[in-house]
Parts: structure tokens; sequence; C-alpha cells
């Protein structure tokens, strides 16, 4: 069992009092922002990747409080979900059909607690599905030559719109924005400036934390800025907790498939948490009729948290193993092992075991963490999110800058930063998704490149690009990834906004 | 952040009272120093900042602590320009340089920069050279390798962990010449964002052979997944890299270190440059320092003051003639 002592070693790692310290932040951290409505994950990583680099932590700390950051997040979404019917962030929108009522009728306390439980459930058995799973996918590594990297990176861009994505032609439009943006700089492969108009700065390219935070964590204040920057959310009671072990039992099997499915919906490049919740409640619904789905069942809240916190630690799958994000926080994760100076792709569970299972281990760790600190102390979050955004934005936007500056001690930066906050800003008025611009800049250098080494290594012949099973394979996916949105899409979409509505309407 | 500020701040008021103060005695250091790591964390020059920085605090070279301030961009050239226009008397401040820092001054990367802005200080170690293929390879020595490319020089293809006209692509193009391989531009190399992503492509059989440094290869060497074919080095490393092959001892004189050392600003007064000089001098030889190199795999490579402000311009101008001659720059 090689992956067994692996995983031995990396709780060697993640059992260490700094390394718990980083997951126990990194939990609350990531709770409180989950909770705070509009504050997702992806903006939550965001905003503190800045953070970890001015404390100088080291990538394997830094990547302990991301992931436990993100991982916290998942399971603070509920919290606003239940209590106040707003989702904490996307993929908790499906928690509010039956969290919501179950509230209502004066069973906030459960309702909190059986989503607690099945997060953890989702989690605990998509971080076993990590440890199965990467492994095997990281045996591919060295057949991965300039051609197949071609063609991942395309599978890529081709599954970018994904399930859930509105509108495809606007999602191509960002993707291009990113690409743009990313040939800035010196191209490697020729050494020829491209638009740096002979500033130094721009040498080595636009930085995509810089383009990150401000798309993301700037952007996000000033929403909060034309909202007048309210009072915070009104104070919600929640009765004392009464949770018999049949409660539990009960809706544990829905939580083990919610779990099951939000894996497979995380792995699948595109696809995400979102999508996740969504087929974890539908299928619940469908496989126990019986229940009283949409009026506070508890199995309805169980399957959407089992199925969005599995689908979160499944998208780490190929954003580890492949270099590819499967969903936009794992997007900014990717950004920043980036920017550590740790390649990740294939070769990161040969070239940095330690940081791969270190952090792995921390996972589990970290979800236990969170499971402690949601049922006992769920008042305090509850309290938390009453805090007036006026406080809490401009903190945010502090961390930012500061963390920004700290990095390359340039005032350019911040400028850049605030610009791309400005840019977020409009494209998210205007509806324009985020993460495939943060995409295209991550993706675009790496996939320029393998084209162009391909066709070196070729003498310039284009049949190079299918030229191995395994890249006739990828591309396989790719045509699939892009063709089947177009024909499931709009059912699937359809089900969803009628979900949506359904939230409104209780 | 306020902190670095102040700090920052009380560093300079210090060191302008320092020299006003002590104009007449030899330079006494402030109690803090600083150094510009011209790049992320987690990288070579970040790397050279921080295990100076301590050496220099444990041994009392500094009372407070020598602070790493990570500096960003082209390759180096943003800590260049800073230093030669914002910090050009600091005497408290060095910067981490390397082959990297001198390949760009070459080819003229930092616009209307050059080697003489600055005053070098000198070099605590080097990283040498190497030239590898896959364990499948055909190739079994240099030799073979240079012959294939003397016959086509697009028969072998190189990966690197440098850009174009890089460190990494010179190195090959220095060998080459050496080996009086015709026509140069024409010999292919394929450039990666790093060492090890290079490295990857060569193990597993996409590309012919790697160029990088010793430091980079002791996973793929140790797994017996990479043979090295030379070392790029005067004499034969230690151990555990005794067995490999100098180029020289193949017949073909090319030596390629890849130094890691520091400059000072070109204004700063002559006595604190030359304690600077001195200091490097002494640490070098300090076991501390030692301990250092071998745990990262640094090799013997020490010219300070003079000798290395000669070493510098000689190594800029080597690369400049090269790049001229291979049409990366006119």
């Amino acid at each position: 069992m090689d992956t067994m002592s692996l995983l031995m070693q990396g709780f060697a790692v993640a059992l260490t009092p700094e390394s718990i310290m980083f997951a126990v932040i990194g939990a609350i951290l990531g709770t409180l922002i989950g909770a705070l409505p509009g504050l997702g994950p992806a903006n939550g990583v965001a905003i503190l990747i800045p953070l970890a680099f001015s404390l100088g932590l080291s990538p394997t700390s830094s990547l302990i409080l991301l992931t436990s950051v993100y991982a916290g997040a998942m399971y603070g979404g509920r919290i606003s979900s239940i209590l106040l019917n707003i989702p904490g962030d996307e993929p908790a929108m499906m928690t509010c059909l039956d969290g919501y009522p179950m509230a209502l009728k004066g069973k906030a306390a459960e309702a909190l607690a059986i989503s607690a439980i099945a997060s953890f459930i989702g989690s605990f058995i998509a971080t076993i599905g990590l440890v199965i799973l990467a492994p095997i996918l990281a045996k591919f590594a060295l057949r991965f030559g300039p051609s197949e990297y071609f063609a991942l990176f395309a599978l890529a861009f081709a599954t970018l719109g994904g399930i859930t994505g509105k509108n495809q032609f606007k999602t191509l439009m960002a993707a291009a924005i990113g690409l743009m943006i990313a040939t800035v700089g010196i191209d490697i492969s020729t050494g020829v400036q491209r638009f740096t108009f002979n500033t130094l700065e721009l040498f080595e390219g636009v930085d995509f934390i810089i383009a990150i935070v401000g798309l993301f964590a700037i952007s996000e204040l000033l929403f909060f800025l034309e909202r007048h920057a309210g009072d915070g959310l009104k104070q919600v009671a929640i009765n004392k907790l009464k949770l018999s072990a049949k409660d539990i039992i009960k809706v544990l099997p829905a939580s083990f498939r919610g779990a099951v499915l939000g894996f497979v919906a995380g792995v699948l490049p595109g696809a995400g948490a979102s999508l996740g919740s969504f087929i974890s409640y539908t299928l619940e619904k469908r496989v126990s009729d019986k229940g009283e789905f949409g009026k506070g069942d508890p199995r309805g809240v169980a399957a959407p948290e089992a199925g969005n916190n599995g689908a979160a630690s499944g998208a780490l799958v190929p954003m580890l193993t492949l270099g590819v994000p499967g969903s936009g926080t794992t997007a900014v994760l990717l950004a920043m092992l980036i920017s550590l100076n740790i390649s990740p792709g294939p070769m990161l569970f040969q070239q940095n075991a330690d940081l791969v299972w270190g952090v792995i281990a921390a996972m589990f760790v970290g979800n236990l963490v969170l499971l402690l600190l949601n049922i006992p102390m769920v008042g305090i979050f509850v309290k938390l999110l009453s805090i007036p955004p006026k406080y809490l934005m401009p903190i945010v936007t502090l961390i930012a800058s500061v963390g920004i500056y700290s990095v390359s001690h340039s005032a350019l930066d911040l400028y850049f930063m605030i610009g791309f906050g400005v840019l977020g800003y409009i494209f998210r008025k205007i509806d324009i998704p985020l993460v495939p611009i943060i995409l295209g800049m991550l993706l675009g250098p790496e996939m320029e490149k393998s084209l162009r080494h391909a066709l070196v290594l070729s003498d310039g012949d284009w049949t190079v690009l299918f030229n191995s099973g395994l890249s006739i394979g990828l591309w396989t996916v790719a045509i699939l990834g892009l063709v089947l949105p177009m024909i499931v899409g709009p059912i699937v979409r359809a089900k969803m906004s009628k979900s949506k509505e359904a939230v409104k309407d209780v | 952040m306020l902190n670095t500020i102040s700090l920052k701040s009380v560093l300079i008021s210090s060191a302008v009272a320092l020299t006003m103060a002590g104009q007449a005695y030899a330079f006494e250091p402030a109690r803090s120093g600083e150094c510009i790591a011209p790049a992320n964390p987690g990288g070579g020059w970040d790397f050279t900042c921080r295990s100076v920085g301590k050496v220099l605090v444990d041994e009392g070279y500094f009372k407070g602590n020598v602070q790493t301030v990570n500096m960003t961009g082209a390759g180096g050239g943003v800590a260049f320009a800073h230093t030669i226009s914002k910090r050009d008397t600091d005497e408290n401040l060095i910067v981490a340089a390397s082959t990297a820092t001198t390949t760009r001054l070459a080819q003229g990367q930092f616009p209307g920069m050059n080697a003489d802005q600055v005053k070098w200080v000198g070099t605590l170690g080097a990283d040498y050279g190497i030239i590898a293929v896959g364990k499948d390879s055909k190739y079994t020595s240099l030799t073979q390798v240079l012959e294939a490319l003397k016959k086509d020089p697009s028969a072998v293809k190189f990966a690197g962990g440098s850009a174009s006209g890089g460190w990494d692509h010179l190195k090959v193009l220095m060998t080459a010449q050496k080996a009086h391989v015709e026509n140069l531009p024409k010999i292919r190399y394929l450039a990666f964002s790093g060492g090890s992503e290079a490295l990857v492509q060569v193990v597993g059989g996409h590309v012919d052979a790697f160029t990088g440094d010793i430091s980079e290869v002791k996973g793929f060497m140790d797994s017996g997944d990479l043979r090295v074919l030379a070392v790029l080095s005067e004499e034969r490393l230690p151990a555990p890299y005794d067995s490999i092959p100098t180029a020289m001892e193949q017949g073909i004189d090319s030596v390629a270190p890849n130094w890691r050392g520091f400059y000072v600003p070109g204004n700063a007064s002559k006595e604190s440059y030359d304690w600077w000089v001195k200091t490097m001098d002494e640490l070098y030889t300090t076991q501390e320092w030692k301990d250092v190199m071998t745990k990262n795999g640094l090799m013997p490579f020490h010219k300070s003051g003079a000798e290395f402000t000669q070493f510098v311009k000689n190594q800029t101008l080597d690369i400049k003639i090269l790049s001229q001659d291979i049409g990366l720059i006119k």
C-alpha cells in the first residue's frame, strides 16, 4: 500500500502544531466567508492569498490554510441558506429549499446540525475518493508530452462553459479576454517582448494573483458600496438543539448518496459544486419520494450539503493531478500554486509528494475541525452574520492591498488591482463570468507553449496533435464537453431555475 | 505593512546618521540590513537572500535582522532599476543576482541599464550546468550528441527551464560552439517555465535532451531515469556527483557555472563596499554556510571584489558576443 504510507507521511505533516493552527484558522475564516451572502469560496480564497504571501508562509502552510478556507466556505454557505433563505454562495442554493422551511418550523438548530453532519460526510467521502483516484490519474504523468498537454488544455477550455454556464458566448468572450491579457510579457519561446511598451513591470506579464484579487475581491467591495453599505443582516434566533441518533441515522443514506454524486460532479471538469448539490438534491427527491421535500425534509438538507462539499473536494482531483481546475475556486488555488513556484499537473505527486499528501491529510483534519466548529459553535457564526458590511469590507480591502503590495513592492501592481476591480465590477454587471478570464490567463501561456513545442518536435507536422491514444481520448472528451452542454444544458438549466424560483416563493 | 515602512524609515535614517557620523572611520553596518530578492518567494534568488541573511545574523554581522524583500519583475530588471534609481547610496542593502542577471544585462533586456551601474560584491557558490538524456536514449556521451549536431543541427532537440536565449539555452549553444558545430541558430531549444517541467518531458521520452543545472536532476538521476552526459565544470564535482564526467574530459572546453551572488548600489561608499566584500569572504568560509551549501546542492565557487567585477564584465561580454553570433540580439 504505497498510497497508505504516503498518506501516513501526510498526516505527519498535517498534525504538526503549525499545520493544525492554519487548518483551524482557515476553517474559521472559511465558515465566516461562506456564511456571508455574496462572499463565495472563490472570493474568500482570493482575498486570503495575499495574506498568505505577506505572512511569508511556506507552500504547505499556505495551501493548508487556503484549502481549509475552501472547505470552510462550503460549510458556511449553508448557514445563511437555512436562517435567511439567502444562499451564502451559489452551491448552497439547494439547501434553501428544505433548510429554510425547517427553520420556519422552529427546527433551525436541527437543520444546521444535520447539514453540518452531511457536509462532513460529503467532504470525508470525497477526500477518500481523492486519495484513491488522484494517484491513479497521476500515474499517467510521464505520458503527457506537448501534444497531449495541448489536448488537455483544449479540453479545459471546451468544458469551461460547463452545464451550469449561462451564456456560452459570454463565457467564450471572457476566456478570450483572459488569453489576451496572458500574451503580455516576454514570450519564453522566442524571447520577444509582446505588449510591454518597454515598461519593466510588464516584462513578466500581468500577475494573475493581482487579477484574481482585483476581479473577485475589489469588485465585491464595489458591489457593497453600491448597496449603500447595509447595516448587516437581521439577527436570527435559533432554538435549542434537539437531535436524536435516530434523526441522524435517518439522513445518513441521503448524505452518502449525495457525497458520491457530488464527488463525481466535482471531478468532471467544468461541472463544479453547484451541479453537485443540484444533482444530489433531485436524485434524493426521486429515490425517496415519500418525504415532504420542499417543506422542510431533513434529507433535503442533507443531500445537497453532502453533494456540494463532495464536489468541492472532487474538484481538487483534476486540479492537483492535471493542473486543470474543475471549478472557480480551484482555479484560484491553482494560481496560488503557480505563484509559489510549484508546477501543478501530472508531476506534482512525484515531485511534491510531501506537500500534496500533507494537504490531503490536512483536509481530513480540517474537516473534523469544521464539524466540531459547526455544531457547538454555530451560534457564534450566526452572530458574525450580523456584522455590518461597512466594517467588514474595508478590512477585506486592506488585507487584499497589503498582501498584493508585500509580494512585489510595486505600486503599479496596486493600480492594476484597482483596474481589475473596476473591470470585474463592470463584467459582473453585464453577466460576463470572471472564472474564464482567470483560466485564460492561467492556461493560455501553457497552451501556446505546448502547441509550439509539439510543432517544433514534429518539425511543423500538425498531425502530431492526434498521434497518441491519450491525446485522441482527450480530444474526444473535449468535443463531448463542448457539444453535450448545448444539448443537455438547457434542460438542466430549466430545472435549476425552477428550483431557484421555488426558493423565492417560500 | 506599517512595520515594514517604519523599519525602512528607521533603516534609512540610521544609515544617513551613520554615514554622517562615521565618515572618518571604517564602515559600520546599521543594526539591520536588507536583501532584495528580485523574484517571488520560493525561487533561487529568494533562497539566496534568506539563507545569506540568516547566516549574517547568526554570525553576528548584523545585530538586528536582515530582511528579505521580494521585488518581482522583468527577471530582476525591476529590482535593478529600483536599486540604481532609488537606493543608489544605500549601504545596508544587498541584491541577489545570478547568471540570469548577467545574461539579461548582456542581451539588453534591462533597457538603458548596464553592469557598471552597480558594484559587484561576490559569489557564494554555484550550480553547474549539465547536459542529460533519458535512460532509453541512444546517446551515451556528450561527444555523440555533438557529432549528431554537426551532421544536422536540428537532430537533437533540447528542453530547458529558461526562456529562449536564457542561460539554459546558452549553455547548449556555448558547448556546441566549442565543439565547432555549424549553424547554431538551427539548434532546436524548447523553453519551459521551469527546470522540472523540462526534465519530465525528457524523462517521459518526448524531448531528446535536457539542459539545466546539477541541483535540478538529483531525483531523476537517483531513480535511474536520467543519464547525465556531462557536467560543465572545470573539475569533477564532489560525491554523489563524482561519477559524472566533465565536458572537458570529453574534449570540449565548456564551463558553465550558474553562480549565486550579490551586488550593492553603485554609489555606496568604498568603505561599505569593502566591508561587504570582506564579510562575504568570511561568510563563505564559515561552517554554517558550508552546511547550507551541502544541504542545497550548491557547489564551491567563490569570487569577490575586483576579481568578481572582472568576471561579471567578461561573462557579460561573452554572452553578448554569443547572442549576437546566433542572432538573438542585433
